[in-house]
């Protein structure tokens, strides 16, 4: 059995006590800045990846690893506690994880979130084991036409996102992909929407926009409720998930592993569409459609677990293709090159103990994650109870820095600022910001594959019906469109006109 | 005098901070007689790309030993954006005392001809401290590509011009660079295929997508090594050690297309000349480094000869540079904003 020796080579390596006192370090700090606001990832691993440069290569991608998923993980937290997702996968799980917690049912949110994970953290590490090198195989068939037709398929099925009037959650899904657009356009070079502000050639951070919509909007609402102007929830519910909770979330943690791996594969992008996939899954499959947005916990459980699962299987392309899918891998690319590895197709044959020592790490750290956050559940659902004229001026103060600390920019800053405030008054004419923040997230993934494919075919639009993989894939977004939104038009009418926030 | 020597783990947000500030405390502390007791507050270099880039990576590398020298703190800072422009625009614009220091690639040489509106002078505006490394370019195709020779890809371009597809990492990029080159030097015009960044370019050269690119060896030399691009030439006057078997573009009958992605450093224009001097000389201890050899060996480089990592072979470099890239890009009709 080659993959038992593997795995062997792997736990050896992997259970050296500096490899898990780091894998621990890892996962820690991608918690800590995963909670904290505004601070990502990926600026994490830049500004630590100098410090790895004197550890061993596979002590160094551990702890490295070990901030992006442990960050996937502390992302939640935020989303559910004060409507703050980091990531946009965390954007999904602030739709009804927030709910609960303002249900003061914070407590099965986060246990949903950390249970769910850490299942789908172990099923896509066994699937990283088993089926890393054919997996990728079939993610380099995905060309530039085939990821069109994936993320069009995605914006079509994410207007499940909306809780109301899907003619508004398409408006705001256009009004993401406008969003998305201001910047240089990459092909001609044109600055699109900068207004002659150098500072907008870059286009606008992700960050600021979520911070904005869900953050700052969320702290302007609840400011004008004399409700939850003294405390978020003012009394607790459970801290522990139901029997009906767990009856509820097996279900959603199992599809949204599923899905969740193998998105989480495709370098262009499919890692993005995992958590929003599987929130539309749940709630088209749902016998309690109308719980949706309301605080349904299958909507916290399916969504988590499909982040975490894609967040392990999108380092199947850079392990064993030594291409990276996110800009953490490409950083963790650059500790590659560092410590003298050079990333490719041969490093899984040529160093075999990081190779299975990075896969063994992983459910370490997955094991390690449950370990510390069950027990900080406690501790954050008594955050809810911090005055509230005390919370709202320190969510934003760290948001502002964590935000700043992305590019030392203050105009990010002013972008929270003006999110805010539209999204605030996009709530208030009943339009919600998440299918916004998809439209911003997928827009210019679709803008750039379709240009792409049609530069690569010379113009000719017929390679995404010529194509199998995108074929198909148009198809099923065709089906999910007729099966789905029509017939739903006119309930979503009704829907509306009984809602009352 | 250094009020921080050590940086901890903790210190995460704290330690970008420090970064911010000490950037601006530069500034505030006026440059007028930074002379002698320089340094006496942390360096930032600027690297105006993403951290763990190549540009990022060479600058880490050489970061501590010329601290060492130096006898003060570097700190190396990213600000992106805009090809590079962004960064040096801000370090161009930054007090004149040796406290706020630009690492920068061929992009230098580039950006006047890609963009209208600059807001610096490259030659103007800068000191030049000295050349740092230069990074030999690799021509890649698909695995399954046509062509088996360099000659034999430049007939195949020749003949099905409106038919091959020529990837790059995006305008300005160094394999956008190196592509038009390539073009230049056939009399070709392809069809360029744009991405954001090496990486998802390589992904669609790797599966087929796209027909071939040219490109550093930092990012190709993997997929060469386990055959899963088809490699032509390497774009240097002399062969790469961790190729040994790839010829020259000269050897394979290409011999005016020749890039290299070379690095600088800078300071602003006024920068007191002991001040340059300084940082000159903890270069060159850096660049004669056994640890930066060995680690730049890795990224299929070397540093440059002592001579090189002078300002007077900077200035150059950068004027023979700014002056060809000049013409290619204009010949090309390419704009970037």
């Amino acid at each position: 059995m080659d993959l038992l020796d593997n795995l062997a080579l792997g736990f050896s390596t992997a259970f050296l006590v500096q490899n898990v006192l780091y894998c621990f370090v890892g996962v820690l700090l991608g918690t800590a800045v995963g909670v904290l606001p505004g601070i990502g990832p990926t600026a994490t691993v830049a500004m630590l990846l100098p410090i790895t440069f004197s550890f061993e290569p596979v002590t160094a991608l551990i702890m490295l690893a070990g901030i992006y998923y442990g960050a996937q993980y502390g992302g939640s937290t935020t989303a559910i506690l004060i409507n703050l997702p980091g990531e946009s996968s965390a954007a999904v799980t602030a739709l009804d994880g927030h709910e609960m917690a303002r249900q003061g049912r914070a407590g099965p949110a986060l246990a949903a979130a950390a249970i769910g994970s850490f299942i789908a953290g172990t099923v896509a590490t066994v699937v990283l084991a088993v089926a890393a090198p054919p997996l990728a195989e079939v993610a380099l068939k995905f060309g530039p036409a085939e990821y069109f037709s994936l993320v069009l398929l995605g914006l079509v099925v994410s207007i499940a996102l909306a809780r109301g009037s899907a003619l508004k959650a398409l408006a705001m899904i256009a009004l993401g992909i406008l969003f998305g657009t201001v910047g240089q356009d990459i092909y001609t070079g044109a600055p699109r929407f900068v207004f002659d502000q150098r500072e907008l050639y870059g286009g606008i951070d992700f960050v600021s926009v979520a911070v904005g919509m869900f953050g700052v909007a969320e702290i302007l609402r609840n400011l004008e409720n004399e409700h939850t102007r003294t405390a978020i929830v003012s009394k607790v519910k459970n801290l522990w998930p139901t029997a009906e909770d767990r009856r509820r979330i097996i279900g959603p943690i199992a599809r949204g592993t599923g899905l969740g791996s193998a998105l989480g594969v495709l370098p262009g992008g499919g890692h993005v569409l995992a958590s929003f996939t599987s929130y539309a899954v749940e709630k088209r499959i749902s016998k309690r459609k109308q719980e949706f947005g309301r605080g349904a916990i299958e909507g916290v459980a399916g969504p988590e677990s499909a982040n975490n699962a894609a967040a392990q299987t999108s380092f199947i392309p850079l392990l064993t293709l030594g291409l990276p899918a996110h800009p953490v891998m490409a950083l963790m690319v650059g500790a590659f090159i560092v410590h003298g590895i050079t990333p490719g197709p041969n490093v899984i044959n040529d160093e075999p103990a990081l190779f299975w020592g990075l896969i063994a790490s992983m459910w370490i750290g997955n094991v390690l994650l449950v370990l510390l956050n069950l027990p900080l559940i406690g501790m954050w659902v008594r955050m809810l109870r911090i005055p509230y004229a005390v919370l709202f001026p320190m969510i934003i103060l760290f948001a502002a820095i964590g935000t700043y600390s992305l590019s030392f920019n203050a105009f990010d800053v002013y972008a929270i600022a003006f999110f805010g405030i539209l999204g605030y008054v996009l709530i208030k004419c009943g339009c919600e910001p998440a299918p916004l923040l998809l439209g911003f997230v997928l827009g210019p993934l679709l803008e750039e594959n379709l240009r792409r494919a049609l530069i690569i075919s010379r113009g000719d639009a017929t390679v995404f019906f010529t194509r199998p993989i995108s074929v198909a894939l148009l198809i099923v977004a065709v089906l999910f469109l007729v099966v789905s939104v029509l017939p739903t038009i006119s309930r979503r009418r009704e829907e509306v006109f009984a809602e009352d926030d | 005098m250094r009020r921080t020597r050590a940086a901890t783990i903790a210190a995460i947000g704290v330690l970008s901070l420090v970064a911010a500030c000490s950037d601006n405390g530069g500034g505030a502390s006026g440059g007028g007689n930074a002379g002698s007791n320089y340094p006496d507050q942390n360096i930032t270099i600027v690297v105006p790309f993403s951290a763990g880039g190549p540009t990022d990576t060479v600058t880490r590398m050489i970061a501590d030993p010329m601290a060492k020298k130096l006898g003060g703190k570097v700190v190396v800072q990213n600000v992106e954006g805009a090809g590079g422009t962004v960064g040096a625009g801000e370090v161009a614009r930054a007090e004149p005392d040796g406290y706020t220091v630009l690492m920068h690639h061929i992009g230098m040489s580039t950006a006047p001809a890609l963009y209208a509106d600059l807001g610096y002078k490259p030659l103007e505006d800068f000191e030049m401290v000295g050349l740092v490394t230069e990074v030999p370019m690799t021509i890649v195709a698909k695995k399954d590509f046509q062509p088996a020779t360099l000659q034999d890809l430049v007939t195949y371009v020749k003949a099905n011009a409106s038919k091959v597809t020529l990837a790059n990492a995006g305008i300005g990029a160094a394999s956008h660079l190196c592509g038009l080159l390539f073009q230049t030097a056939t009399g070709t015009k392809l069809q360029e295929v744009p991405y954001e960044g090496t990486g998802p370019a390589l992904t669609d050269l790797v599966g087929g997508q796209v027909d071939f690119m040219c490109d550093q060896t930092t990012n190709t030399s993997g997929q060469i090594a386990a055959g899963k691009v088809k490699a032509y030439a390497v774009t240097t006057p002399e062969r790469v050690k961790s190729l040994p078997d790839l010829p020259t573009t000269a050897e394979a009958g290409l011999p005016n297309l020749q890039v290299s992605v070379w690095h600088g450093l800078y300071v602003p224009k006024g920068t007191p000349a002991d001040v340059v001097q300084k940082l000159t000389e903890a270069l060159k201890v850096a660049l004669a480094d056994q640890a930066v050899v060995d680690q730049m060996a890795k990224l299929g480089t070397a540093p440059v000869s002592a001579e090189d990592a002078t300002p007077e072979a900077h200035r150059a470099k950068l004027e023979e540079q700014l002056a060809t890239w000049a013409k290619v890009i204009g010949d090309a009709g390419v704009k970037a904003s």
